[in-house]
Protein backbone atom coordinates (compact mmCIF):
# COMPACT_ATOMS: atom_id res chain seq x y z
CA UNK A 1 0.00 0.00 0.00
CA UNK A 2 1.53 3.20 -1.14
CA UNK A 3 1.25 6.46 1.06
CA UNK A 4 -0.70 7.93 -1.46
CA UNK A 5 -3.04 5.24 -0.39
CA UNK A 6 -2.77 5.57 3.16
CA UNK A 7 -3.27 9.53 2.67
CA UNK A 8 -6.80 8.94 0.70
CA UNK A 9 -8.40 7.11 3.55
CA UNK A 10 -7.63 9.23 6.12
CA UNK A 11 -11.12 11.46 6.84
CA UNK A 12 -10.19 15.37 7.12
CA UNK A 13 -12.88 16.08 8.73
CA UNK A 14 -11.99 13.89 11.60
CA UNK A 15 -7.93 15.59 11.34
CA UNK A 16 -9.68 19.29 11.14
CA UNK A 17 -11.66 18.38 14.41
CA UNK A 18 -8.78 17.26 16.12
CA UNK A 19 -6.83 19.69 15.23
CA UNK A 20 -9.70 22.28 15.79
CA UNK A 21 -9.97 20.43 19.73
CA UNK A 22 -6.30 20.39 20.20
CA UNK A 23 -6.06 24.28 19.51
CA UNK A 24 -8.72 25.04 21.94
CA UNK A 25 -7.51 22.72 24.21
CA UNK A 26 -4.34 24.70 24.18
CA UNK A 27 -6.03 28.52 24.40
CA UNK A 28 -8.03 26.86 27.51
CA UNK A 29 -5.45 25.29 29.11
CA UNK A 30 -3.40 28.47 29.35
CA UNK A 31 -5.66 30.15 30.39
CA UNK A 32 -6.91 28.19 33.04
CA UNK A 33 -3.10 28.47 33.91
CA UNK A 34 -2.91 31.94 33.97
CA UNK A 35 -6.43 31.87 36.24
CA UNK A 36 -4.33 29.23 38.73
CA UNK A 37 -0.59 29.92 39.03
CA UNK A 38 0.69 32.52 41.41
CA UNK A 39 4.12 33.26 39.83
CA UNK A 40 4.30 36.55 37.61
CA UNK A 41 6.31 35.39 35.09
CA UNK A 42 4.34 31.94 34.47
CA UNK A 43 1.21 33.49 33.94
CA UNK A 44 2.59 36.24 31.25
CA UNK A 45 4.10 33.01 29.38
CA UNK A 46 0.59 30.74 29.69
CA UNK A 47 -0.86 34.25 28.50
CA UNK A 48 1.67 34.08 25.22
CA UNK A 49 0.51 29.99 25.24
CA UNK A 50 -3.35 31.40 24.90
CA UNK A 51 -2.64 34.23 21.73
CA UNK A 52 -0.75 31.27 20.40
CA UNK A 53 -3.78 28.76 20.66
CA UNK A 54 -6.62 31.65 19.54
CA UNK A 55 -3.96 32.56 16.32
CA UNK A 56 -4.92 29.06 15.70
CA UNK A 57 -8.44 29.22 15.58
CA UNK A 58 -8.51 31.96 13.36
CA UNK A 59 -6.47 30.08 11.19
CA UNK A 60 -9.71 27.24 11.74
CA UNK A 61 -12.42 30.22 11.18
CA UNK A 62 -10.43 31.15 7.55
CA UNK A 63 -9.32 34.52 8.74
CA UNK A 64 -5.16 34.00 7.99
CA UNK A 65 -4.49 37.36 7.63
CA UNK A 66 -5.79 37.93 11.34
CA UNK A 67 -4.19 35.12 12.79
CA UNK A 68 -0.50 36.98 11.49
CA UNK A 69 -1.78 40.10 12.91
CA UNK A 70 -2.56 38.68 16.35
CA UNK A 71 0.79 36.81 16.39
CA UNK A 72 2.67 39.90 15.55
CA UNK A 73 0.68 42.37 17.19
CA UNK A 74 -0.07 40.66 20.94
CA UNK A 75 2.61 37.62 20.80
CA UNK A 76 5.37 40.27 19.55
CA UNK A 77 4.00 43.36 20.61
CA UNK A 78 1.70 43.55 23.83
CA UNK A 79 3.46 40.43 25.66
CA UNK A 80 6.43 41.29 25.29
CA UNK A 81 5.46 45.07 26.45
CA UNK A 82 3.70 43.10 29.30
CA UNK A 83 7.07 41.18 30.29
CA UNK A 84 8.63 44.49 30.06
CA UNK A 85 6.36 45.44 32.91
CA UNK A 86 6.96 42.85 35.08
CA UNK A 87 10.61 43.22 35.31
CA UNK A 88 10.21 46.76 35.82
CA UNK A 89 8.68 46.67 38.57
CA UNK A 90 9.00 43.68 41.07
CA UNK A 91 10.80 45.07 44.30
CA UNK A 92 14.89 43.87 44.79
CA UNK A 93 14.06 43.49 48.74
CA UNK A 94 11.87 40.04 48.92
CA UNK A 95 14.96 38.67 47.03
CA UNK A 96 17.87 38.57 49.62
CA UNK A 97 19.41 35.24 49.74
CA UNK A 98 21.12 34.52 46.95
CA UNK A 99 20.42 30.70 46.53
CA UNK A 100 17.08 31.82 46.64
CA UNK A 101 14.82 31.60 43.26
CA UNK A 102 13.61 34.84 41.71
CA UNK A 103 10.21 34.15 41.87
CA UNK A 104 7.86 37.37 41.54
CA UNK A 105 4.33 36.23 43.06
CA UNK A 106 0.82 37.61 43.38
CA UNK A 107 -1.88 37.10 46.03
CA UNK A 108 -5.48 36.63 44.88
CA UNK A 109 -8.15 38.20 46.60
CA UNK A 110 -12.22 37.81 47.11
CA UNK A 111 -11.49 34.45 44.85
CA UNK A 112 -14.70 32.75 46.28
CA UNK A 113 -17.24 35.25 44.99
CA UNK A 114 -15.33 35.55 41.63
CA UNK A 115 -15.49 32.00 41.04
CA UNK A 116 -19.31 31.53 41.18
CA UNK A 117 -19.49 34.83 39.14
CA UNK A 118 -17.41 33.36 36.50
CA UNK A 119 -19.20 30.34 36.36
CA UNK A 120 -22.80 31.93 37.13
CA UNK A 121 -21.39 33.97 33.82
CA UNK A 122 -20.28 30.85 31.62
CA UNK A 123 -23.32 29.02 32.60
CA UNK A 124 -25.29 31.97 30.86
CA UNK A 125 -23.76 32.21 28.00
CA UNK A 126 -24.01 28.22 27.48
CA UNK A 127 -27.73 28.82 28.07
CA UNK A 128 -28.24 31.60 25.31
CA UNK A 129 -25.59 29.85 23.00
CA UNK A 130 -27.64 26.65 23.32
CA UNK A 131 -31.43 28.52 23.31
CA UNK A 132 -30.33 30.68 19.81
CA UNK A 133 -31.06 29.00 16.59
CA UNK A 134 -28.63 30.40 14.22
CA UNK A 135 -30.20 30.91 10.89
CA UNK A 136 -26.42 30.62 8.68
CA UNK A 137 -27.16 32.79 5.15
CA UNK A 138 -24.21 30.57 3.52
CA UNK A 139 -23.27 27.11 4.13
CA UNK A 140 -20.06 27.49 2.40
CA UNK A 141 -16.92 28.63 4.03
CA UNK A 142 -14.72 31.11 2.33
CA UNK A 143 -11.66 29.21 0.88
CA UNK A 144 -8.36 31.03 -0.05
CA UNK A 145 -6.60 34.19 1.32
CA UNK A 146 -8.18 37.34 2.70
CA UNK A 147 -5.18 39.57 2.56
CA UNK A 148 -7.09 41.51 -0.47
CA UNK A 149 -10.13 41.44 0.43
CA UNK A 150 -8.93 43.11 3.73
CA UNK A 151 -6.83 45.79 2.12
CA UNK A 152 -9.79 46.74 -0.30
CA UNK A 153 -12.66 46.86 2.42
CA UNK A 154 -9.83 49.42 4.53
CA UNK A 155 -9.65 51.90 1.82
CA UNK A 156 -13.25 51.51 0.72
CA UNK A 157 -15.56 51.06 3.50
CA UNK A 158 -13.27 51.72 6.41
CA UNK A 159 -11.21 54.22 5.60
CA UNK A 160 -12.48 56.91 8.00
CA UNK A 161 -12.58 54.07 10.62
CA UNK A 162 -8.38 53.52 9.13
CA UNK A 163 -7.38 57.05 9.35
CA UNK A 164 -9.57 57.47 12.75
CA UNK A 165 -7.18 54.57 14.25
CA UNK A 166 -4.10 56.09 13.35
CA UNK A 167 -4.54 59.17 14.78
CA UNK A 168 -5.80 56.87 18.32
CA UNK A 169 -2.54 55.22 18.40
CA UNK A 170 -0.39 58.34 17.18
CA UNK A 171 -1.91 60.12 20.15
CA UNK A 172 -1.83 56.38 22.32
CA UNK A 173 2.17 56.94 21.48
CA UNK A 174 2.37 60.29 22.80
CA UNK A 175 0.61 59.91 25.87
CA UNK A 176 2.47 56.76 26.69
CA UNK A 177 5.99 58.91 26.42
CA UNK A 178 4.96 61.61 27.98
CA UNK A 179 3.17 60.00 30.86
CA UNK A 180 6.30 57.45 31.62
CA UNK A 181 8.78 60.07 31.25
CA UNK A 182 10.92 60.82 34.70
CA UNK A 183 10.43 63.47 36.58
CA UNK A 184 10.95 65.01 40.17
CA UNK A 185 8.35 64.53 42.29
CA UNK B 1 -17.02 21.57 9.14
CA UNK B 2 -16.58 22.84 12.69
CA UNK B 3 -19.95 24.45 13.94
CA UNK B 4 -19.86 27.91 15.18
CA UNK B 5 -21.09 26.97 18.52
CA UNK B 6 -17.49 25.16 19.09
CA UNK B 7 -16.23 28.93 19.11
CA UNK B 8 -18.47 30.69 20.67
CA UNK B 9 -18.46 28.30 23.63
CA UNK B 10 -14.54 28.85 23.52
CA UNK B 11 -15.23 32.59 23.70
CA UNK B 12 -17.51 31.90 26.60
CA UNK B 13 -14.89 30.25 28.86
CA UNK B 14 -12.16 32.42 27.71
CA UNK B 15 -14.66 35.64 28.66
CA UNK B 16 -15.12 33.88 32.02
CA UNK B 17 -11.57 32.85 32.94
CA UNK B 18 -10.44 37.16 31.99
CA UNK B 19 -12.86 38.52 34.19
CA UNK B 20 -11.77 35.57 36.86
CA UNK B 21 -8.51 37.11 36.12
CA UNK B 22 -9.20 40.09 36.05
CA UNK B 23 -10.90 40.32 39.18
CA UNK B 24 -8.71 38.22 41.75
CA UNK B 25 -5.27 39.47 40.75
CA UNK B 26 -3.68 41.87 43.02
CA UNK B 27 -0.87 42.61 40.32
CA UNK B 28 -1.46 45.57 37.93
CA UNK B 29 -0.26 44.22 35.35
CA UNK B 30 -2.15 40.64 35.42
CA UNK B 31 -5.77 42.68 35.45
CA UNK B 32 -4.34 43.62 32.24
CA UNK B 33 -3.59 40.19 30.96
CA UNK B 34 -7.48 39.16 32.63
CA UNK B 35 -8.64 42.57 30.06
CA UNK B 36 -6.69 41.20 27.18
CA UNK B 37 -8.28 37.71 28.01
CA UNK B 38 -11.92 39.06 27.52
CA UNK B 39 -10.84 41.20 24.38
CA UNK B 40 -9.60 38.13 22.80
CA UNK B 41 -12.20 36.25 23.22
CA UNK B 42 -14.55 39.13 21.66
CA UNK B 43 -12.66 39.05 18.56
CA UNK B 44 -13.19 34.85 18.47
CA UNK B 45 -16.91 35.60 18.45
CA UNK B 46 -16.94 38.27 15.65
CA UNK B 47 -13.91 36.44 13.91
CA UNK B 48 -16.60 33.04 13.77
CA UNK B 49 -19.29 34.71 12.36
CA UNK B 50 -17.44 36.22 10.12
CA UNK B 51 -16.87 33.16 8.30
CA UNK B 52 -20.06 33.06 7.15
CA UNK B 53 -19.67 36.36 5.48
CA UNK B 54 -17.00 35.73 3.18
CA UNK B 55 -17.91 38.96 0.80
CA UNK B 56 -17.73 41.89 3.27
CA UNK B 57 -16.02 40.10 6.31
CA UNK B 58 -17.26 42.74 8.39
CA UNK B 59 -16.32 40.82 11.34
CA UNK B 60 -13.04 40.38 10.79
CA UNK B 61 -12.45 44.49 10.06
CA UNK B 62 -13.66 44.74 13.47
CA UNK B 63 -11.44 42.20 15.03
CA UNK B 64 -8.77 44.24 13.54
CA UNK B 65 -10.18 47.68 14.85
CA UNK B 66 -10.25 45.77 18.56
CA UNK B 67 -7.05 44.47 18.12
CA UNK B 68 -5.21 47.79 17.33
CA UNK B 69 -7.69 49.09 20.15
CA UNK B 70 -6.01 46.80 22.70
CA UNK B 71 -2.36 47.84 21.74
CA UNK B 72 -2.92 51.46 22.03
CA UNK B 73 -4.66 50.86 25.87
CA UNK B 74 -1.93 48.56 26.86
CA UNK B 75 1.12 50.93 25.97
CA UNK B 76 -1.43 53.57 27.96
CA UNK B 77 -1.68 50.98 31.04
CA UNK B 78 1.62 50.14 30.92
CA UNK B 79 3.08 54.00 31.29
CA UNK B 80 0.65 54.35 33.90
CA UNK B 81 1.33 51.22 36.18
CA UNK B 82 5.23 52.58 35.57
CA UNK B 83 4.41 55.85 37.13
CA UNK B 84 2.27 54.42 39.41
CA UNK B 85 5.19 52.09 40.78
CA UNK B 86 7.48 55.27 40.65
CA UNK B 87 5.52 56.91 43.48
CA UNK B 88 4.41 53.96 45.46
CA UNK B 89 7.31 51.55 44.39
CA UNK B 90 4.52 48.71 44.77
CA UNK B 91 2.10 47.60 42.54
CA UNK B 92 -0.31 45.77 44.37
CA UNK B 93 -4.07 47.08 44.12
CA UNK B 94 -4.47 46.91 47.44
CA UNK B 95 -1.67 48.87 48.85
CA UNK B 96 -2.16 51.53 45.77
CA UNK B 97 -5.90 52.96 46.90
CA UNK B 98 -4.46 56.38 47.94
CA UNK B 99 -4.77 59.47 46.34
CA UNK B 100 -2.05 61.32 47.72
CA UNK B 101 0.49 60.13 50.76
Amino acid sequence: MHIEDLLKHIDQQLVLQIAFFTFASITIGGAVYLLFTRNVLYAAFSLLVTLLGVAGLYVFAGADFLAVSQIMIYVGGILILMIFGIMLTNKKKDQQKADQLNKILVSHHNRFWVTIVAILLFLGFLKVIFSANFQLVSKDVHQGTTVQKIGVELMTNYVFAFELIGLLLLAALIGAAYVAKKEKI
Amino acid sequence: MIYIQNYLIIGALLFSIGLAVAVTKRNAILVLMGIELMLNAVNINLIAFSQYDPNRLQGQMFALFVMVIAAAEITVALAIILKIYDYFKNIDLESTSELKK
